[in-house]
């Protein structure tokens, strides 16, 4: 069925006339993306900002990438044996940075305060400070890494996440996907995936320096999950739970991303 | 008479042109995260030059209290500016165009000739391919600096996970500082790269968009010679 079709028999086009012809074409097409990248980034620009849920003020485009791109990254690199690097003792801040206490301004007298543990049958642990100082103390010297952008190595000293779990029996809830914390007035609460939590790094910390947290850090018992940047160290720990969706954080409710993970 | 030269291939025009805005946007956004800790100046001797950043600049483009938005921002373009880099990278070596581009031994001396010419110092400029040596130094470095922003961007994002990396870089307080020294080197080969494109004029321009050149070629002789380029001065 082939036939050769005879060659059809075009004008050469003169020198000008090619030069007129690609520069028109490379030009249009030019133009035409152009016009297109400038509408699509204003197409992003002014995208609506998410429906507010367990985050919120983000534009609804970019917060579908974000939490994609965390996923990607947690899953190519996530590991707990990936441990935060620490320093000598002698390395850390004599004064540690402070931003801000929203929900735990003050002081509030420890005696006045229990951890509250909520378990999955619904009963509720009352744990007291000398409870948690009573477990195997764990020390750690690390650079605490800001949002912000700005880094200090601090020391700090409490009792590992791990190991409050293994002490409680909170075996049931370590499997959930979640843990959530909260300060006594509910000012300030952080999500947590269980990994991050049970990182081995992770500590239920009541001392820094040596003494016991004063009332800028969160006394009297403060998270301090070296994985995470500082806004999911969550000052003064009132209540504790987990759960297989994510629980409410007061940063990733403000545009941030959720899992802040490092 | 002229004629039409092929110069830029149609990848390295697409990749240099997305790379523009993508460029852009990625500077932008990292004002938007730096502003929250703009702890960085140039401070010799106690006297500071530049602090980064005046307030005036700040208000000037909006950058204050955006944080959040600039790593929403951020942690997309960062996708589309390192695929971009690797799809240029790639094409240079598989298309061999990596030839013209990386500085050759001889480069780092004739640069200065070039450097010279190009301030009117000296007359003469070195002979060259499609890019002298200057540019040749300068097209690298981009590129290296390049996958620098990249490394240290992923060094200051997740430095845990990419422990190495920041290790690479020193450790985490040092990366940040390279990856904002890298953006002010891309603003100062900004600068210089569009003069040099003004000067060097339409035609030049035009090809980074066209592809091609319009030479004047001299009619050739019925007797093929063979230094055909050098036939002005046959008096």
């Amino acid at each position: 069925m082939k036939e050769k079709k005879p060659k059809k028999i075009k004008k050469e086009l003169t020198i000008e006339q090619k030069i007129k012809r690609r520069n028109f074409i490379s030009f249009t097409v030019f133009g035409a993306f152009a016009a297109s990248a400038f509408g699509g980034w204003k197409w992003l620009y002014n995208s609506p900002e998410e429906v507010t849920g367990i985050t919120g003020g983000a534009r609804a485009p970019l917060r579908r990438a974000l939490n994609k791109t965390e996923l990607f990254f947690r899953r190519l690199a996530f590991n707990e044996s990936h441990l935060v690097k620490t320093y000598p003792r002698s390395m850390a801040a004599k004064v540690i940075r402070h931003n801000t206490d929203i929900g735990s301004e003050g002081k509030l007298p420890p005696e006045k305060w229990k951890l509250q543990v909520k378990k999955r049958s619904g009963e509720v642990l009352q744990i007291s400070l000398d409870e948690i100082m009573a477990l195997p103390k764990t020390e750690i010297t690390y650079d605490f890494k800001c949002v912000e952008g700005w880094d200090q190595i601090q020391h700090w000293a409490g009792v590992k996440f791990i190991d409050f779990i293994e002490h409680f029996k909170l075996h049931d809830e370590a499997k959930l996907d979640y843990v959530g914390m909260e300060t006594p007035d509910k000012q300030y609460y952080v999500g947590i995936d269980m990994p991050s939590a049970l990182h081995p790094q992770t500590l239920l910390a009541y001392q820094m320096n040596d003494v016991l947290l004063n009332g800028n850090h969160g006394q009297p018992l403060r998270l301090i999950i070296p994985v995470k940047y500082g806004i999911k160290n969550l000052k003064r720990i009132g209540t504790i739970t987990f759960s297989n969706t994510r629980p409410r954080d007061y940063w990733a409710e403000q545009g941030y991303d959720y899992y802040s993970g490092l | 008479m002229k004629v039409i030269k092929e110069k830029h291939p149609l990848l390295m025009r697409w990749t240099h042109w997305v790379n523009f805005p993508i460029l852009t946007i990625m500077i932008w956004s990292g004002m938007l995260i730096y502003w929250a800790n703009d702890e960085y100046s140039i401070t010799l001797f106690g006297h500071t030059f530049v602090r980064f950043f005046p307030d005036w600049y700040y208000n000037l483009l909006h950058i204050p209290a955006r944080l959040a938005e600039g790593m929403a921002f951020h942690f997309l373009f960062m996708w589309f500016f390192t695929l971009n880099g690797i799809l240029y990278i790639l094409y240079t070596i598989i298309s061999g165009e990596w030839r013209q581009l990386l500085p050759q031994k001889k480069s780092f001396k004739e640069a200065w000739l070039v450097l010279l010419h190009d301030l009117h110092i000296r007359k003469t400029a070195p002979p060259q391919n499609k890019y002298n040596a200057a540019q040749r130094i300068a097209y690298t470095a981009i590129i290296v600096m390049g996958i620098g922003s990249v490394i240290t961007g992923l060094a200051i994002y997740k430095p845990v996970q990419f422990y190495y990396l920041t290790w690479i870089c020193g450790g985490y307080h040092l990366a940040r500082i390279f990856h904002f020294a890298l953006t002010i080197g891309y603003v100062l080969f900004f600068v210089i790269h569009i003069v040099q494109v003004i000067l060097a004029g339409w035609g030049n321009f035009r090809s980074v968009i066209s592809g091609f050149e319009v030479i004047n070629e001299q009619p050739k002789p019925v007797i093929e010679n063979t230094n055909e380029g050098e036939e002005a001065e046959k008096d």
